[in-house]
């Protein structure tokens, strides 16, 4: 089974929400200072579903990962939870896309691995939230996508999937090649083991330009965009909240039940 | 090549009816589509969907196309792209709506991608830009700590909306509308992923979204028997229970109480905060309560930014008093 996962590097999602800050007139999000980048959490959760498969029937798992000035540190925790290689698509012209650019570079790049039966994405990404990459690249290659998914079985040139919906939960088969998005519902990310750490630290990426995949400036990065950002901005809170007191926890929670009542919320 | 016009709405069907979020949606695709002076369209999908386009035209469209087969009993993201495609190669909108669902989060971007265009999922906000014409698509990012305005250049215009956050027209059986049958012309080889059996999410008592009062709980409720006082209460209030992520992570409720970006999105009456931090992904998902009371031991959480009524302290101390008291209260 070879599987491909798609990953990237965000800014810690975690972060306090105090620290996250917009420059308002380049409509950027301001890195936090003193705060590591991460791995999409929502990625992670793609890795932990190659390595499920891998764990269950083996196979190699390739992550790919799209941007500009990647930390290896970061970068390489993939391999380190237990991937076999790392493809860095690294290069300013990557920078400023959308879905569209992105998945496009993706797919190009997923194009010239050339072996692949299952592709995992994340559900979205939590900096841009998009929710599109997956569904894009399984356009432009052609591939049958389901997304939400929970649970994989492969076999016989099929997989038997599950896919979170709003009601529960549906089974379906596909045929492979496939691209799946995961959903959380699949189970925490494995932590790296320290053998894969080390593993890891030996490990080079291999770096992909522009050119090496076959892609030209206008179709990636801020070139290949189809859409426009018109404005980014902090919602305002107002943050006018009543606090309820008492001698104890115990006798506040009476009087903040009291208050409910006595404004008729209850 | 027909010129790009009007708003057309892909209507979601739920036990036989149009579904909320299709009422909600042909609310706001009205505004829209009159704000352009252009025409609102419909399209259901489905099986036994012919009889509902009366019910889309009181809502609110001028025109409902139907496509009614068998085959589209269940959602498929192969049969569903096809025939979606078909009907917008014969409308040829400007922009093209659908909610913020399992359906509409799957199809909407497999659809943008294969009409070469983009879509902006989980909107919050849409307006067309007086000078430009173009549709103005505010969504949250960053986990819902910043806001994005964003537009597209290309037709139709994609965007999926969140529940709640529309308003439905008032239902006018008067109304007129035309109604324009469509062939599914499906090749069912070429259904590449097959939906073999649903599996409902078992609901005991009130659903999550359908409550008006919603208790949650967050990391701070620390065990499955923390999360039993909390039922306590909302069964109490006729109401439902529901989490931030890492209670479901752990556990301690079922994956559906999740409540957020990622899960489900609520706008009760009243939503009951308690040992939960408020972070924007959470927010995400509750933000249109119409009052927020927040219980958390650390006075600087960022939920007391968002309650209109709150309490620092232990919930552990302070809920069984709270619950205690609300019960003799609603009893006299």
């Amino acid at each position: 089974m070879n599987m491909i996962v798609c990953i990237k590097q965000v800014i810690d999602p975690e972060a306090p929400p105090a620290s996250f800050k917009i420059d308002a007139a380049g409509n950027k999000v301001v890195p936090p200072q003193g705060v590591s980048p991460v791995i999409d959490p929502y990625a992670e959760y793609g890795v932990e579903a190659a390595l499920k498969v891998k764990d269950a029937q083996g196979g190699k798992v390739t992550a790919v990962s799209l941007g500009t000035n990647q930390l290896r540190d970061i970068v390489k925790k993939p391999l380190a939870m237990g991937a076999d290689e790392l493809i860095l698509l690294e290069d300013e012209a990557f920078d400023g896309g959308d879905s569209w650019s992105t998945a496009y570079a993706l797919a190009m790049a997923i194009k010239k691995i050339g072996e692949y039966d299952i592709i995992f994405c994340g559900r979205e990404a939590s900096d841009w939230n998009a929710g599109q990459v997956g569904s894009g690249i399984a356009e432009i290659l052609g591939l049958p996508s389901v997304t939400l998914v929970k649970k994989i079985e492969p076999a016989g040139g099929k997989a038997k999937l599950e896919r979170v919906t709003d009601e529960g939960y549906e089974v379906l088969e596909v045929s492979l090649p496939c691209l799946i998005t995961v959903s959380n519902e699949i189970g925490e990310p494995r932590y790296p083991t320290i053998k894969g750490i080390m593993g890891a630290k030996k490990k080079e990426p291999v770096v992909w330009k522009p050119a090496d995949i076959g892609v030209e400036a206008s179709q990636i990065g801020a070139g290949g965009r189809h859409t426009k950002l018109q404005k980014l901005f902090q919602p305002v809170r107002e943050g006018k909240c009543e606090m309820v007191e008492g001698e104890s926890p115990e006798e506040a929670g009476a009087n903040l039940a009291a208050k409910l009542r006595e404004v008729k919320v209850l | 090549m027909a010129e790009n016009k009007g708003v057309l709405i892909f209507c979601e069907t739920k036990e036989g009816k149009l579904a909320v979020i299709a009422t909600e949606l042909l609310g706001c695709g009205r505004k829209l589509a009159d704000d352009l002076g252009q025409e609102l369209s419909a399209v259901l999908v489905g099986s036994g969907v012919s009889e509902l386009a009366k019910e889309a035209t009181a809502c609110g469209a001028d025109k409902v196309y139907v496509v009614d087969d068998a085959q589209l009993k269940d959602y498929q993201t192969d049969a569903y792209l096809a025939v979606m495609e078909k009907v917008i190669g014969q409308a040829v909108p400007q922009i093209l709506l659908l909610g913020q669902t399992s359906i509409g989060r799957d199809l909407a971007p497999a659809l943008a991608f294969r009409l070469k265009t983009a879509a902006a999922l989980g909107c919050l906000e849409l307006a067309i830009d007086p000078s430009s014409k173009k549709l103005l698509q505010t969504k949250p990012v960053y986990g819902g700590n910043a806001l994005a305005v964003f537009t597209t250049d290309s037709f139709p215009q994609i965007a999926t909306v969140r529940a709640k956050t529309m308003t439905p027209l008032e239902p006018d059986p008067s109304r007129k509308g035309e109604v324009v049958k469509v062939e599914a012309g499906l090749d069912p080889s070429a259904i590449r992923a097959k939906v073999l059996e649903k599996v409902p999410e078992k609901v005991e008592g009130i659903k999550l979204e359908d409550a008006d009062v919603v208790v949650c709980g967050g990391r701070g409720i620390g065990s499955t028997e923390g999360f039993a006082q909390l039922e306590e209460l909302a069964k109490m209030l006729k109401g439902a229970v529901g989490a931030t992520r890492p209670p479901c992570d752990n556990e301690w409720v079922a994956a559906g109480a999740q409540i957020g970006l990622t899960g489900k999105i609520v706008a009760p009456e009243l939503y009951i905060a308690i040992a939960l931090s408020g972070s924007s992904q959470h927010m995400s998902g509750c933000s249109g309560s119409k009052t927020i009371v927040a219980i958390n031991k650390d006075p600087e959480a960022n939920i007391f930014r968002e309650a209109r009524f709150g309490l620092v302290g232990d919930w552990k101390k302070a809920l069984p008093a709270f619950t205690e008291k609300l019960k003799e209260l609603l009893a006299s």
